[in-house]
């Protein structure tokens, strides 16, 4: 049997479902979702998960870090109104935004390299769409209770305890989205400042308009849309299915093992005994003994759920279980021919391999990772805080002065990424008989230009060199530009050229 | 149409009917929200054009028009720069030039009014451009490279028709008027070539030197050295405006080509003529 053929063979075995039979609707109806609630090892680490990236979220904008005077001292800043990017001791500029877009690139390969090992644990434990669904969970199972609780409060009659519970449900989910839109702009602005502004109505216009944008939205998607998000919006799960194969571990119910399902004293059946635990815990709502889906977020609720109740019923943990497709398929043919019982598990969890994780597939994704983080590292590493960078005038190309000598312009820019504003020396590396000259400049006790530096700012200066006159010059003649500081050493250099007309 | 609806044997799902290549396509309706979310975009389209001047003629409910928008914002600008400005204005050249932070502002702002004004005849870095129109980057001044004198100069213009304290002087057409023949005119050039070491025949050069004398020198000097006070050009040294070739220099002899500046007192604010007058000093040729 092909792991393809395993993904639907559940559904595929049942019986044609004589409503489904009819035309199909044009719009696919909501079916609201009502998870219970569920105790586990799965559900133990997706709590802390939660609270780590909850935690990491609302905590990070607090940080201080202290950059000296007339800077920001949050430790992560994006500010855009002078463009930087303060990320504790590092200080970004917008022409080093590819730091980000790398940062970015490493994030999309990790995730690539963890779907194809793990499947998709980033939609089940990580993602916010989930974290913040978890946490919209808990909140509507403090205030309108579980299950069964909730769904027989939707029912009626909608009285005042509907209404008190649903308004304090809704008035909760509203007070965690405004944190949560009001965290998401102190990335952006001083956390304490902007959050005593939003507070005393002085915030700007925009503060308000995001701030109220991410607050919506997160009531929106976490509170109302939910499952539908991973369903329909998200174009995760439409191309994870190319990171997937058999070899990757998924949230997969072991027919071999629990089919066919019946009662638990029942003869000649399976271990299944079709309680719909594993679909009443489900937050998409599905069915995990159906095969794999696209609406599965691999969250393993359904694992924690099921392994309960084989716990009680004194069975073997992992009727559902992180497994692979291979092992599946390898089970299923071990035990093909088997009838239930006790020599049918052992035989099928016998056929079991432990999984592949080092495969061409995640070799890639664990090299391009490798090597992403790399050059990054190579990027982080030889990353200048001081450049010079030299500007040759265009128009015109060189000036030919009245005694005849040649003169080229130059715009030089000292872009300074430190808060050190000492000035430094400019030395001009050219064949003899070169000057230059610095427009607005003091030269300093060698005679050299002495050029202020703006900190964490760029300074500009005209420069001018000029060749005697009467000389006989190529089209072309390199030059450096060298910055020296203090102590005598070359902090910066740029190479470029003068030019002079045909000989 | 679609003609072939069944159900997949395997999903359980219904088809499109549409089939390729064998291929059959499974239909996965979308929820009625998302309907709802595209009838919520068509409804928040309609009121955006409601509100915002969005067909021709519609000026829309809000008021808002871009262009208004972009003259609030230029005024909000100006009215920044405003103090600035009258600093600007009420300041010499020379004061601009030793205050730094009038200084930047006036070489900022001076660069955008040279390439609106000046750059056209100038060229865009003050180089020039051939015809007549002088470099400005160079140390060769026809009027004064002061800042005084750039300032008269932006001011009041060159030989124009509009301004009665514009620069003005005339070199007479010697051949065209016949004042000198052609033989003559060819031995003056060969004196001015001489100037600059690059003369080719020395008897010419001398029989030029006594014509030079007579008809040239009260302008442009005994050794060629010009004069400011009426832009009469310096032949002695290696810029030439109209080139330097013989033929060319006998052309402007013959029949001077005399440029033309137009007066900017009355169509620039004076604070931009000082901002021009700084930034034109500053191209490099400023004394």
């Amino acid at each position: 049997m092909t792991s393809v053929e395993a993904l639907h063979r559940a559904k595929a075995d049942r019986p044609a479902d004589p409503i489904a039979a009819a035309a199909q609707p044009m719009y696919a109806p909501r079916k609201h979702v009502y998870p219970r609630r569920v105790f586990g090892r799965v559900r133990s680490v997706k709590w802390a998960v939660l609270m780590l990236c909850l935690g990491l979220y609302y905590v990070v904008p607090w940080l201080r870090w202290d950059r000296g005077a007339g800077v920001p001292d949050q430790a992560v800043l994006v500010d855009i109104a002078n463009a930087r990017i303060f990320f504790f001791w590092i200080e970004l500029w917008p022409q080093e935004i590819y730091f980000l877009a790398g940062a970015m690139i490493l994030g999309a390969f990790a995730l690539f390299a963890v779907s194809s090992l793990f499947g998709r644990m980033w939609c089940g434990f990580t993602c916010p769409q989930t974290v913040w669904t978890d946490l919209f969970m808990l909140v509507e199972r403090w205030i309108q209770g579980d299950r069964n609780a909730r769904m027989k409060l939707d029912q009626g009659p909608h009285g005042a305890n509907y209404w008190f519970r649903k308004v304090l449900t809704h008035g909760v989910w509203l007070v965690i989205a405004a944190a949560t839109g009001g965290a998401w702009i102190m990335y952006f602005n001083d956390a304490p400042t902007v959050t005593m502004d939003i507070l005393t109505g002085q915030a700007s216009v925009q503060v308000y308009f995001f701030f109220a944008l991410f607050a919506g939205f997160t009531y929106l998607l976490a509170g109302w849309a939910r499952e539908q998000v991973c369903t329909y919006m998200c174009p995760w799960p439409r191309f994870q299915a190319a990171m997937l194969d058999e070899n990757s571990l998924v949230v997969t119910y072991r027919d071999w093992r629990g089919e066919p399902r019946g009662k638990a004293k029942a003869d000649g059946v399976g271990d299944c005994v079709d309680c719909f635990a594993c679909v009443h815990v489900c937050p998409t709502g599905i069915d995990i003994r159906d095969g794999q889906q696209l609406e599965c977020i691999g969250c393993g609720l359904c694992v924690d759920a099921c392994d309960s109740v084989m716990g009680k019923l004194g069975r073997p943990k992992g009727l559902i279980a992180f497994e692979t497709l291979k092992n599946l398929s390898a089970s299923a043919a071990a035990t093909a021919t088997m009838p239930a019982g006790a020599a049918r598990f052992k035989a099928g969890m016998a056929a079991r391999q432990v999984p592949r994780f080092v495969r061409p597939r995640t070799l890639f994704y664990a090299g391009a990772l490798s090597i992403v983080a790399l050059v990054m590292l190579g990027a982080f590493l030889m990353r200048s805080t001081l450049d010079v960078t030299v500007l040759r005038d265009r128009a015109p190309l060189y000036v030919r002065l009245s005694d005849g000598a040649i003169r080229n312009g130059y715009t030089i820019k000292i872009v300074n990424k430190t808060h050190d504003d000492a000035p430094l020396a400019l030395a001009l590396a050219a064949p003899d008989g070169f000057r230059m000259t610095v427009q607005d400049v003091e030269d300093d006790a060698q005679g050299r230009p002495l050029l202020a530096r703006r900190a964490d700012g760029i300074a500009q200066y005209r420069v001018f060199v000029v060749t005697p006159a009467g000389r006989r010059l190529d089209q072309e003649t390199p030059l450096a530009f060298r910055l020296v500081d203090a102590q005598g050493r070359t902090v910066a250099s740029q190479s470029t050229i003068f030019l002079a007309p045909k000989p | 149409m679609p003609t072939k609806i069944e159900k997949d044997s395997v999903t359980g799902q219904e088809t499109t009917g549409h089939v390729w290549d064998g291929i059959r396509e499974l239909n996965n309706p979308l929820p009625s929200w998302w309907l709802w979310t595209f009838y919520a975009c068509i409804a928040f389209g309609l009121a955006w054009m409601l509100i915002y001047p969005s067909l021709p003629g519609w000026r829309g409910t809000s008021g808002w028009i871009a262009r208004e928008a972009v003259v609030a914002d230029v005024a909000a600008a100006q009215a920044a720069n405003a103090p600035m400005m009258a600093r600007l204005r009420d300041a010499t050249p020379a004061q601009i030039a030793a205050d730094p932070d009038m200084r930047a502002f006036a070489l900022a702002g001076g660069r955008g009014a040279f390439a609106n004004n000046c750059a056209a005849c100038h060229g865009a870095g003050g180089q020039g451009a051939q015809g007549g129109f002088p470099a400005l980057v160079d140390d060769d001044w026809l009027w004064g490279g002061s800042l005084d004198a750039i300032q008269h100069t932006i001011r009041h213009g060159i030989r124009n028709t509009e301004d009665d304290d514009a620069r003005t002087s005339l070199m007479p057409r010697f051949g065209a008027d016949g004042m000198l023949t052609n033989a003559q005119i060819s031995d003056v050039a060969e004196h001015v070539l001489s100037m600059v070491g690059r003369s080719t025949d020395a008897a010419a050069a001398a029989r030029g030197q006594v014509l030079y004398a007579e008809n040239c020198a009260a302008c442009h000097g005994d050794r060629g050295e010009g004069n400011r006070e009426i832009g009469a050009p310096r032949l002695s040294d290696q810029v030439w405006l109209h080139g330097g070739s013989k033929p060319e220099i006998m052309a402007m002899i013959r029949n001077p080509r005399l440029g033309v500046m137009p007066s900017w007192q009355g169509r620039l604010d004076p604070a931009i003529v000082n901002m021009l007058t700084v930034y034109v000093h500053a191209l490099g040729g400023g004394e």
